[in-house]
């Protein structure tokens, strides 16, 4: 069984990356300026994907809202790996003691919250904003990568390398580091990407209800949110930012079950 | 089972506890003082103290908590300050459609997930499979309020068929009200259904390997008949777990999707809510959301036990 969806979601998500990437030294126009006579273009030859209701250009708009999208759903994965490993680790090296309960219980506790109404919340008390986004989604990454984390630990902590760690005088912190840490990074790799899916769906989300990033940043959710009341005037406004956001997760997604095949055989899902 | 009901009960109560502190301390950091809020910016200052303290703000921040979660436990979840109105009652009526809602995307997602993970994994490897596999990616990559607008533009704009937003109100009968939740609650049940349909595949998957598969087949049953009987029975448990965790998910997508259709519920209540610094009703609500995530945790916790007593013993 080869990985078969590596290749194509590899393929899907370089396609995001590249153009985010390139929006930073060249659009086909610039995003700032409207040219309000040219509006409701229809996708041409000069226009690729047409002009919205200020005379934006669409492609131009979706290179750069394609940095947004990223850069929140990176940042929010970090946000969840950088907390929740070493909590998961912590946990699973003081197993079932007090610390292990608290740590569990408190990922019960945001679980219990759903990552929109965390976001609502901080939009609350901070105001909309992409900052607030990330922290939003990140918080709720954070049980994800503990409990991930906590259950590989936990079943390699019994192993006989690890027993060979501790008869040879190392401690639960450097265990973790040198031994742990090391075996679950496939692990880790593979949820990373899943949960970078999830982000950038929620970023969509988040900035379709006006709690992303505020204009002038273009962003994916509030093109679709602006195209709302234009549908019947301008189809292609409604159709082409969702295209994006769903390349760019079938992408992350593919990507995601490919390297979990390529990765480690044993996990594989395919049956 | 009665160690394990109040063990649960226990924890349950403990979250709530903790998540509604969470909750008031947020709302309490929240810039802006909702009595000067409402009065505009010309009050006279006694005009907002007067206020103030009719709103019950004077008080201190514990007094206030307690007072507050007090009033919830009762059914008392305090006055609106823009409409002076209880806020359990403004719940109530949003609540006739956010359920309705929720309930019905749930019907469709499981509606359609179940035969096509069922019909999925009986044809194993096969073109039937493959189809399946292809759609349930596509639609858990699909945003379900941008399926939701393309939705608008096919059935209301260009059809006619549905009202592209708004609630017809349950007065008109049930019908009418279930025809204008009909294009929210599939848009909801979309990406529940893709996700619902793998999971009830990969489970069904795993328990055909099982012993118990073969002797049953091996005493007579044809594959049908011990796929219904023995296997839809046994894969049954993870699919309770994704669809009690796709509940969390239907609460936060009826958010979005209220806000796509104009929907007067919940979500729509909330955001208002905040634009108007209405707090007491951000509070309640936001409240009242974690409790049914956390209540159908909860239950579905206790049907695993209740179907496997392994479980009973030790939560790992």
């Amino acid at each position: 069984m080869k990985a078969r969806s590596l290749l194509p979601g590899a393929l899907l998500v370089l396609l995001v990356v590249a153009a985010a990437l390139l929006s930073y030294l060249w659009t086909p126009f610039d995003v700032t300026t409207l040219n309000i006579r040219n509006k409701f273009a229809s996708p041409d030859a000069t226009h690729w994907l047409g002009t919205d209701h200020l005379g934006r250009d669409i492609l131009s708009m979706l290179m750069v809202g394609a940095r947004t999208s990223i850069a929140v759903a990176l940042v929010a994965v970090g946000i969840g790996m950088g907390i929740g490993v070493p909590l998961g680790l912590l946990a699973a090296a003081r197993a079932h003691s007090w610390l292990d309960e608290l740590i569990m219980r408190g990922n019960d506790l945001v679980f219990a919250f759903p990552a929109l109404l965390i976001a609502i919340l901080i939009t609350a008390v901070f105001g909309p904003g992409a900052i607030n986004a990330i922290i939003a989604i990140g918080i709720f990454n954070i049980p994800v990568f503990a409990r991930l984390t906590r259950g590989a630990a936990m079943s390699l902590w019994s192993r006989e390398f690890v027993l060979a760690a501790r008869v040879a005088g190392k401690g639960p912190l450097r265990i973790s580091l040198e031994h742990l840490l090391p075996n679950i990074t496939n692990l880790l790799v593979v949820q990373g990407t899943i949960q970078f899916s999830l982000g950038i769906l929620a970023e969509a989300g988040l900035s379709y209800v006006g709690l992303g990033a505020q204009p002038p940043i273009p962003s994916w959710g509030r093109m679709l949110a602006e195209s709302q009341t234009l549908i019947s005037l301008a189809p292609h406004l409604a159709l082409f930012p969702g295209l994006a956001i769903v390349i760019t997760v079938l992408g992350l997604n593919l990507l995601g079950d490919g390297l979990r095949d390529w990765l480690d055989p044993r996990l594989r899902r395919e049956r | 089972m009665l160690h394990y009901l109040l063990r649960r009960l226990g924890s349950l109560l403990a979250t709530l506890l903790v998540a509604s502190l969470i909750v008031f301390l947020v709302i309490e950091v929240v810039p802006g003082d909702p009595a000067s809020y409402m009065l505009g910016m010309n009050a006279q200052p006694d005009t907002v103290a007067a206020l103030r303290s009719e709103l019950g703000l004077d008080k201190s921040g514990p007094a206030r908590y307690l007072e507050w979660i007090t009033g919830l436990v009762q059914g008392d979840f305090g006055q609106s300050y823009t409409y002076r109105t209880p806020v359990a009652d403004m719940v109530a009526d949003r609540l006739w459609i956010s359920l309705p809602l929720a309930l019905y995307a749930l019907f469709l997602s499981t509606a359609l997930a179940f035969p096509a993970g069922i019909w999925a994994a009986s044809h194993r490897g096969g073109p039937a499979d493959t189809t399946v596999m292809v759609l349930t990616q596509l639609g858990i990559a699909v945003p379900n309020f941008w399926f939701a607008l393309l939705l608008v533009m096919l059935f209301a704009v260009n059809l006619g068929w549905f009202s592209a937003g708004g609630f017809a109100g349950w007065e008109g009968g049930l019908l009418a009200g279930l025809k204008s939740l009909t294009l929210p609650a599939i848009s909801l049940a979309l990406p529940q259904a893709a996700i619902l349909t793998r999971v009830m595949r990969s489970s069904l998957l795993d328990v055909l390997g099982e012993d118990f598969m073969r002797t049953a087949r091996a005493k007579g049953l044809s594959e049908r008949q011990a796929l219904l009987r023995h296997a839809l029975r046994n894969a049954m448990i993870p699919v309770l777990t994704i669809m009690g965790l796709q509940f969390s998910f239907l609460i936060a997508g009826a958010i979005i999707i209220e806000n796509v259709f104009f929907l007067p519920g919940l979500g729509r209540l909330i955001f208002q809510s905040i634009a108007q610094r209405d707090l007491i009703v951000v509070e309640s609500v936001v409240m009242l959301l974690v409790f049914a995530v956390v209540m159908v945790t909860f239950l579905i916790d206790l049907a695993y036990a209740w179907v496997d007593p392994r479980l009973r013993q030790k939560r790992r």
